[in-house]
């Protein structure tokens, strides 16, 4: 079955538009008949990729895929990648600027908190190209 | 079944699109020049009932006349009632709504010191997942069936305060007068539409207490003549919490809780609601959301506007006893008053049950949508571009709906026909040579 994909794309510290794919993402998944645990999961996954796109990187681009048995988040941007994956990982553990956390982002939880929520997830990159990161949640 | 209070009044209607750029659930479209309200995705906000301007959305009340069906009748008002009058105490309102016709007022307002006194308590001993959602305004309740389900489990299980009201009110009228159940009326004074159908089909209980609802708007010019022959006034027993209750934030306040949130507005409430599911404001306690800007003030059955409500409702609390509820209400088993029926996910929006077919409908929304013009000018009758190409998909609309779509598609053929009718057949003549 061909599945049914959303493209978006993410500016670098745009804060007021920050988090609008994944309310549109949020939103087809409750037209799709998605289960609404899945739609809560799938929502924080997307919307914690998509902040990380926002605070770190220099611009990105947030693909969605959904499908009758899973579902497919890809969060790819062009830099400048994530030096020490495992500390990243680790709770609590932020490399976001002082003035992003003053604003109540950057709390060291993004992901950690999207690994929690999906059911699989490969930093397919994260050299000084940028960061890919494939989710996947089953159902 | 659906029953819902706000309607349509096609003699009013001129099938603007005014309504249907405004209601938050994309539930009204125009067909045939009137507004169609598709039962199923109402929520009865009263959003349309306040944008149309042709008063053409009515709100169904019961008429005040059916109480003369009962022996024995209790009104109950509501406490953004206190906040409709100029220079009139609450026992003064409570006096000249009794004279209208009732045997006994009970305040709704007394029941919500009762609710707020149970949430103080209750929060301490049960563990509820943060933040709880009140479940005092009935139109984001139903928002949060249609739009947030995952919240569901979020909302406080108690009765209302308008419920409650009506159980107490009831059970001690049964003991006082010895009449039967069905001899009793009780009628509540509402300020919305929501709560008229909440009453006919009640969230999270069985049955509701109340026998009808009567809008605020009709009660408060019956109050106004009454006021002049009234001497007596009615001891209201109320405290300014429960009275608070009236404005945006006070049901917040009496929960003691130390951090909460209210918000009014049901477009604010939405972007709210986002966040929580996100799990953005986990440190929230309590999160209070209510339809109306202002809170039950703002109603679209009230009469006074909601600012100059408010205020009133303020003065007035200043004037009560931050009351502890230390009366006899509270040695009532609190299980009597909590919500005992599951509430259900609205599958509305879905497109589809089966995924892979949902799957279908949805990648040929965004070929239909790419087509359209993306103007959102409302005038084939659905309220945006993507809401025609849905309508589109579900076989509610056509693609020449659109009236850019019809223009060009007109364009083209009077084209092909202006091309058709310069052609000349060969019999009469032509300027080609004939070949062999």
């Amino acid at each position: 079955m061909k599945p049914y994909t959303m493209d978006f794309d993410v500016k670098a510290r745009d804060f007021s538009s920050a988090g609008e794919s994944s309310s549109k993402f949020r939103k087809t998944l409750l037209m799709l008949s998605i289960p609404s645990d899945i739609v809560r999961r799938a929502s924080i996954a997307a919307y914690e990729a998509e902040m990380n796109i926002v605070i770190h990187s220099y611009g990105g681009k947030m693909h969605f895929e959904i499908y009758s048995d899973k579902i497919v988040i890809i969060a790819d941007d062009t830099g400048p990648g994530i030096k020490d994956l495992e500390l990243a990982m680790k709770e609590g553990y932020s490399t976001a600027p002082k003035e992003v956390i003053e604003m109540g982002f950057g709390a060291g939880m993004g992901l950690p908190n999207m690994k929690r929520n999906v059911d699989n997830m490969e930093v397919v990159n994260h050299d000084e190209s940028g960061t890919k990161i494939v989710m996947t949640i089953n159902f | 079944m659906y029953f819902h209070s706000v309607t349509l009044d096609k003699d009013r209607c001129k099938g603007c699109t005014n309504c249907i750029k405004r209601c938050p659930t994309e539930a009204i479209r125009v067909r045939d020049g009137k507004a169609k309200i598709i039962k199923e995705k109402c929520i009865d906000c009263g959003e349309c009932v306040r944008v149309c301007p042709y008063h053409a959305k009515v709100v169904v009340t019961d008429d005040i006349s059916m109480m003369e069906n009962y022996k024995y009748k209790i009104v109950l008002p509501a406490p953004s009632l206190y906040g409709q009058f100029k220079d009139m105490t609450i026992g003064d309102i409570l006096a000249s709504l009794q004279s209208c016709g009732f045997d006994e007022v009970f305040e709704v307002a007394y029941a919500a010191d009762i609710v707020s006194y149970i949430t103080r308590n209750i929060v301490k001993t049960k563990d509820y997942k943060r933040p709880i959602i009140s479940s005092a305004c009935p139109a984001i309740v139903r928002l949060i069936q249609q739009r947030f389900p995952s919240l569901m489990d979020n909302i406080l299980d108690i009765m209302p305060p308008v419920e409650v009201a009506g159980k107490i009110a009831r059970d001690e009228a049964k003991k006082k007068t010895g009449l039967k159940d069905e001899e009793i009326g009780v009628f509540f004074v509402s300020p919305c539409a929501a709560k008229v159908t909440s009453v006919k089909n009640p969230i999270g209980i069985e049955k509701s207490y109340i026998d009808g609802v009567f809008s605020m708007r009709d009660v408060y010019s019956m109050i106004l003549d009454k006021r002049k022959f009234v001497e007596k006034k009615i001891d209201h027993i109320s405290s300014m919490i429960g009275v608070g209750w009236a404005n945006a934030g006070g049901e917040s306040y009496g929960t003691s809780l130390e951090n909460c949130l209210f918000v009014d507005g049901i477009q604010n409430v939405i972007g709210v609601l986002e966040d929580i599911e996100l799990g953005k404001l986990d440190d929230i306690d309590f999160f209070e959301g209510l339809a109306c800007v202002g809170g039950c003030v703002g109603g679209p059955l009230t009469v006074a506007n909601n600012f100059v409500a408010r205020n009133r409702i303020m003065k007035l609390k200043e004037k009560l006893n931050k009351d502890e509820v230390t009366k006899k209400y509270i040695e009532v088993d609190f299980n009597e008053f909590m919500l005992n029926v599951k509430l259900k996910k609205s599958d509305v929006l879905n497109l589809d049950e089966d995924i892979d077919k949902a799957i279908d409908m949805m990648n040929s929304i965004d070929e239909i949508y790419k087509s359209l013009p993306g103007l959102d000018c409302g005038s084939c009758g659905s309220p945006g571009c993507r809401a025609l190409a849905e309508d589109i998909v579900k076989g509610f609309a056509s693609e020449y709906d659109c009236i850019f779509k019809l223009k060009d598609r007109i364009k083209i053929l009077a084209e092909e026909i202006n091309k058709l009718s310069i052609k000349i057949p060969p019999v009469i003549g032509s300027d080609k040579e004939v070949k062999h």
